[in-house]
């Protein structure tokens, strides 16, 4: 009980301390790196929580791919990052107003609710007993929420074919292989067999 | 002051949670010039309402929220490769990606 809660305190102080870095850090590489840092401790926070799956998916989608197409970016743009932060300085006040009332307002929510007995009657889907997390979850996604897994599907779909369309370029000048053009050639079109007599050449 | 920090309950997490959104706002301001900063900070919000999801479902035995987390990471996915393709774009045409100069569409 003490060493999970101790986890607890370890897996989210890192967490936090990491986020507090991404949105600090001057360097944007420094950021990705710390993004990653904080997922891979929410992913343990996941675990502790026994949603391994979900923390597995979350290692592999959010440091996997996120993570590493945000690296990709910042490494690739040629930007002088520190001019960008120009001038921040002056929105911290109101940033720091703002994340005040947010966070108190959070807290007021989060210390002051509480369930109501009806709550075990109404759970969407219970978790069954005797099954691990990875194949509970499977029998849900693939029955009750076919549609909505479905839709997800397709929305990774539209934004694949969406960031293709938008960073495709087509470039003048480039060599390409145009198969419809080599089909139409016929040996005709290119070869001519002549008789060389023996002294003459061509 | 130890039973406040022990046994971890749904507090934590939801405190947790709500700690890390607040810190994406706050980036937010810090970062306002930077638009990949931004998408950052907008990772981190959706990470603390994932946390908040994955604590609910554990804490009341209900696999919807685990479900819901999945379709959560499926959007921000999503959001992130449409908005660092733009930004790519944008780089491409304009040479910069400071917020004040993406301002072709004001009237």
């Amino acid at each position: 009980m003490i060493i999970s809660g101790l986890a607890f305190y370890f897996f989210a102080g890192i967490l936090l301390l990491s986020a507090v870095l991404v949105i600090t850090a001057r360097n944007p590489v420094h950021s990705v790196l710390f993004l990653i840092l904080a997922f891979f401790n929410s992913a343990g926070l996941f675990i502790l929580l026994g949603a391994e799956f979900v923390g597995m998916i979350m290692v592999i989608v959010y440091v996997g791919a996120v993570a590493v197409l945000f690296l990709f970016v910042v490494m690739m743009l040629d930007i002088s990052f520190s001019d960008l932060r120009k001038g921040a300085m002056q929105y911290v006040p109101i940033g720091l107003i703002i994340g005040a009332v947010l966070l108190f307002e959070l807290i007021a929510v989060f210390g002051t609710w509480s369930l109501s007995d009806e709550k075990i009657a109404n759970l969407g889907s219970p978790t069954p007993e005797g099954v691990v997390n990875t194949e509970a979850l499977g029998r849900v996604i693939y029955t009750d929420y076919i549609l909505a897994f479905q839709g997800a599907g397709l929305i990774l779909f539209v934004a694949m074919v969406g960031s293709i369309v938008l960073t495709h370029r087509r470039r003048p000048g480039v060599r390409r292989q145009s198969v419809a053009t080599q089909h139409a050639r016929k040996p005709e079109d290119v070869l001519d067999v002549k008789k060389v007599t023996p002294g003459t050449g061509i | 002051m130890m039973d406040i920090l022990f046994p971890i309950g749904i507090a934590h997490y939801l405190t947790l949670a709500g700690i890390l959104f607040t810190l994406g706002v706050f980036g937010m301001f810090l970062n306002r010039k930077n638009v990949i900063v931004i998408l950052m900070s907008v990772e981190l919000m959706l990470l603390a309402v994932n946390i908040n999801f994955v604590a609910f479902s554990a804490f009341l035995d209900d696999l919807a929220g685990q479900v819901f987390t999945m379709f959560i990471l499926t959007v921000a996915a999503a959001e992130a490769a449409i908005g660092l393709a733009i930004l790519v774009v944008f780089f491409r045409n304009k040479g910069t990606i400071a917020v004040e100069d993406i301002s072709e569409l004001k009237g």
